[in-house]
């Protein structure tokens, strides 16, 4: 298939993906606040620090009130990781695929990117505010469930995967960094109710508490299980390893190499890192620190993008560089992350 | 919703569905009970749903400047547009007719150019096409057919004769909306089409295929086929991306696409792939930025070179854009009788050509009364509609004609003929225009259909997508 083509598949899915987990830190939140004792200064700055867009967020708003910072995420269109830019970012994506995915995919995306438009229209009350995150979680099920009933599982479909477990891994990855840093500033804090609310409430973000309750040995919610829980698990679908396991898998059915062996660069850091994932234990994660372990988590997951571009939608031809300079550049302006 | 109030006003227009008050023509009887057998309101409710499932299906065009609008549709009106098959065979033999002498034009123009040392076009008039390029001359496309796609706009006046308005022999756009428009109309009329015999539609995309393939060098196995789009923001982007998908062929862009080891190659997650035959949506001026436009973006450098060689087909050729060159037009009747020696069954609309001095002081004379159009400018950009201008438009634009004489060519203004539309809760005559597609692959193929386009504004004679126009479906009748 057309490398481009591959690549629009890729980052459409990242993108659903990412409008769906920007609703999840934003409802977290909301959630968590609606439980916090009166007095305990309000959370909405860690928020902001979790895009890795903190200057940008400065220059335009200044305070991060929970107005702020609800435009910002949601509605934002000069911020490109807005819930609304990510939906028209997918949108386009999706529109130069068009003749390639499901046209159900297609209505998918366009009622999803309508619906976040339309709701920027009105004021929004805190309550509507909790029913449009809820929506937009909801859209981008559909929108993956769509794909998965009317899509072939073909190669273009296996781009689609990796895009949307690979930016899944690193949304886990981030609302665990920030919530850890948000519930644990100082050990005295460990084991108050506060705390567990928080934990739990960090846990509902990732749709994680359930699951979490059914599979846990002590069936009690400590700092350590639930990050256990969230990197380490086999079998729970926004868990870090599982979605390596799932790139992994879609990567080697795209270039037919069996898996534990490896053929190019993408394979082999997926593989490396899947590995890692099954053998570490949450001890030897607490030990050398939590924030150091995820943060290399989210550099390793930027270097398999960075090796899925170079293989497979940046393949430069021997002859006529000045075009294929101008195609990789091209190809390179949806890779913001 | 019923006729009994419709007045086709057949003293001052031609009615496609109607010979004077409450009397269809034969051919439309059947539609007009069906419409009025429906209970009220219900025809309002069909538009609706109509409406509706085109959105559905996406059959939409973009707006720019509008970050927050949504693709609007192409409007649709439900009431179709009937052709009789008399009339349908008679367009077919004057359409093909036409497109065979425009091809064996093109060939010539670029070759040994008889028809002009023969005394029939002037040469300056050749060299002064903007659509003559230089680099086509001398070049051999496959079985030397040049276009192999057209649109031409048809229109009738006042007494129901067709003329042929425009060839559109580079890109034309709108098939997609036949393909649609036919899908969601046997939703909206099924009984109707059980009861009249309606020609289908669905052949094109194969057709179009095999005339693609057709262009294929035979010692090519398995040859790849794609469709060359400018890319997402084109305001007919769905249509390329429909008909890349009714093919099951790729759609590419300029960017996709490479010259390696002297063939045309695409860009794949596997690696480099040869690309046989390009069905280019883009314009001959952007094809090749080292041979045309050198600022082009969405062409591919070096892909003139390929087709030199014979190692790439491009459809349609580049150079056809020659023939939409309204002065060309003009001779298009001169070129039916000079290279087939018969006489046009078609007829081109009255065309006074401006760099003749006699004609230009006529046109002149009469500004008043003319449509004077420049002659490389399409959707109405260029244009002096005399009528409905004022005294000093009139004299600026008389100023530009004599400045340049050779770019304007004008035309009587013509009374196009009008079909039942839902205006609001009316049912009012609306005026209409036919776009045909034709193809050439190995013999020249008229799709029984076209793309009728209405002006949704009572009195109007605007078809433009932009400007509030709007389509019907096409009914072609065995």
């Amino acid at each position: 298939m057309l490398s481009r083509v591959a690549n629009s598949i890729y980052w459409l899915n990242r993108y659903i993906e990412r409008a769906e987990n920007v609703a999840r830190f934003l409802d977290v939140n909301l959630n968590l606040l609606l439980d916090m004792p009166s007095g305990i200064e309000q959370q909405w700055k860690p928020l902001v620090a979790t895009t890795g867009d903190r200057a940008f967020f400065t220059k335009h708003y200044g305070d991060a009130t929970p107005e702020n910072v609800v435009k910002f995420l949601v509605f934002d269109r000069a911020y490109p990781n807005s819930i609304l830019s990510c939906l028209q970012t997918a949108r386009e994506n999706a529109r130069s695929v068009r003749e390639i995915i499901s046209s159900e995919m297609w209505e998918r995306v366009n009622a999803f990117h309508m619906m976040v438009a339309e709701a920027k229209r009105e004021d929004l009350s805190l309550s509507a505010l909790n029913a449009l995150l809820t929506a937009v979680k909801e859209s981008s099920h559909l929108f993956a469930g769509v794909m998965e009933a009317t899509m072939s599982h073909n190669e273009a479909w296996n781009f689609g995967q990796v895009g949307r477990y690979l930016e899944r891994a690193d949304k886990t990855s981030r609302i665990l960094d920030v919530k850890y840093f948000i519930l644990l500033p100082s050990t005295e804090d460990v084991g108050s109710s506060v705390d567990e609310l928080g934990w739990i409430a960090l846990l509902r973000s990732a749709s994680a508490y359930e699951m979490y309750r059914k599979s846990s040995v002590q069936h009690r919610i400590t700092p350590a299980a639930v990050a256990s829980f969230l990197i380490l698990d086999a079998e729970f679908p926004r868990s870090i390893r599982f979605c390596l396991f799932e790139m992994e898998r879609s990567l080697h059915q795209i270039s037919g190499t069996p898996i534990g062996t490896w053929r190019n660069a993408a394979e082999r850091t997926v593989g490396k890192v899947r590995s890692e994932l099954e053998f570490v234990t949450i001890s030897e994660i607490v030990s050398d620190g939590m924030h150091e372990f995820l943060d290399r988590v989210q550099q390793q997951l930027n270097e398999i993008d960075h090796d899925i571009f170079k293989t497979f939608f940046s393949r430069e031809p021997v002859a006529a560089p000045v075009a294929a300079a101008a195609a990789v550049k091209g190809l390179s302006q949806s890779q913001r992350q | 919703m019923r006729f009994d109030s419709y007045d086709p006003e057949t003293q001052g227009f031609y009615d496609e569905l109607f010979i004077d008050k409450n009397q269809p023509r034969p051919e439309g009887q059947p539609l007009v009970d069906r419409i009025h057998s429906l209970p009220p309101g219900e025809l309002m409710l069909r538009q609706a749903a109509a409406s509706a499932a085109m959105y559905k299906l996406g059959a939409t065009f973009n707006v720019y400047g509008d970050e927050d609008a949504e693709d609007r549709i192409f409007p649709f009106d439900v009431i179709p547009r009937i052709v009789a098959v008399s009339e349908w065979e008679y367009l077919e033999r004057g359409l093909k007719q036409r497109i065979h002498a425009l091809n064996l034009f093109l060939d010539d123009i670029y070759h040994d150019q008889k028809i002009v040392a023969d005394g029939h076009i002037p040469l300056e008039l050749i060299e002064s096409a903007t659509g003559f390029l230089k680099p086509c001359v001398g070049l051999n496309p496959p079985g030397k057919v040049w276009c192999h796609i057209t649109g031409t706009d048809l229109v009738r006046d006042k007494a129901g004769q067709w003329f042929v308005l425009e060839d559109n022999m580079r890109c034309p756009s709108g098939i997609s909306y036949v393909l649609e428009n036919r899908r969601v109309m046997k939703n909206t009329f099924p009984q109707v089409f059980a009861k009249m015999q309606i020609q289908p539609v669905d052949e094109y995309p194969s057709r179009l295929l095999e005339a693609l393939l057709h262009l294929v060098p035979s010692q090519v196995e398995h040859p790849t086929v794609v469709v060359l789009t400018p890319g997402i923001y084109n305001s007919a982007y769905f249509e390329h991306s429909f008909l890349a998908q009714q093919m099951g062929i790729e759609l590419v862009e300029g960017q996709d696409l490479t010259v390696v080891d002297g063939y045309l190659q695409m860009r794949t997650t596997k690696g480099l792939q040869r690309v046989d035959v390009i069905y280019r949506r883009i314009d001959d001026d952007f094809i090749d930025p080292k041979v045309f436009r050198a600022d082009s973006m969405l062409g591919v450098p070096g892909l003139m070179e390929v087709y030199k060689a014979g190692r790439v087909a491009i459809a349609n050729a580049p150079g056809t854009g020659i023939a939409d060159d309204k002065v060309i037009y003009a001779y298009v009747p001169k070129m039916i009788q000079y290279y087939l020696g018969e006489e046009p069954i078609l007829p081109n609309v009255p065309t006074y050509l401006c760099w003749e001095a006699k004609q230009l002081a006529y046109v002149l004379e009469n500004l008043d009364k003319l449509v004077v159009k420049s002659a490389n400018e399409a959707g109405g950009y260029g244009m002096l509609i005399g009528p409905h201008a004022t005294e000093a438009e009139r004299e600026a634009f008389a100023i530009k004609i004599q400045e340049n004489p050779r770019n304007y060519i004008a035309q009587p203004t013509l009374c196009l003929s009008r079909v039942p539309t839902i205006l609001g809760d009316q049912i009012e005559g609306c005026h209409v225009d036919l776009r045909p597609y034709i193809l050439y692959g190995k013999e020249i193929y008229v799709h029984p259909g076209g793309l009728t386009r209405v002006a949704l504004k009572k009195g109007s004679l605007v078809v433009n997508s932009s400007q509030g126009g709007g389509s019907k479906d096409t009914w072609v009748l065995y």
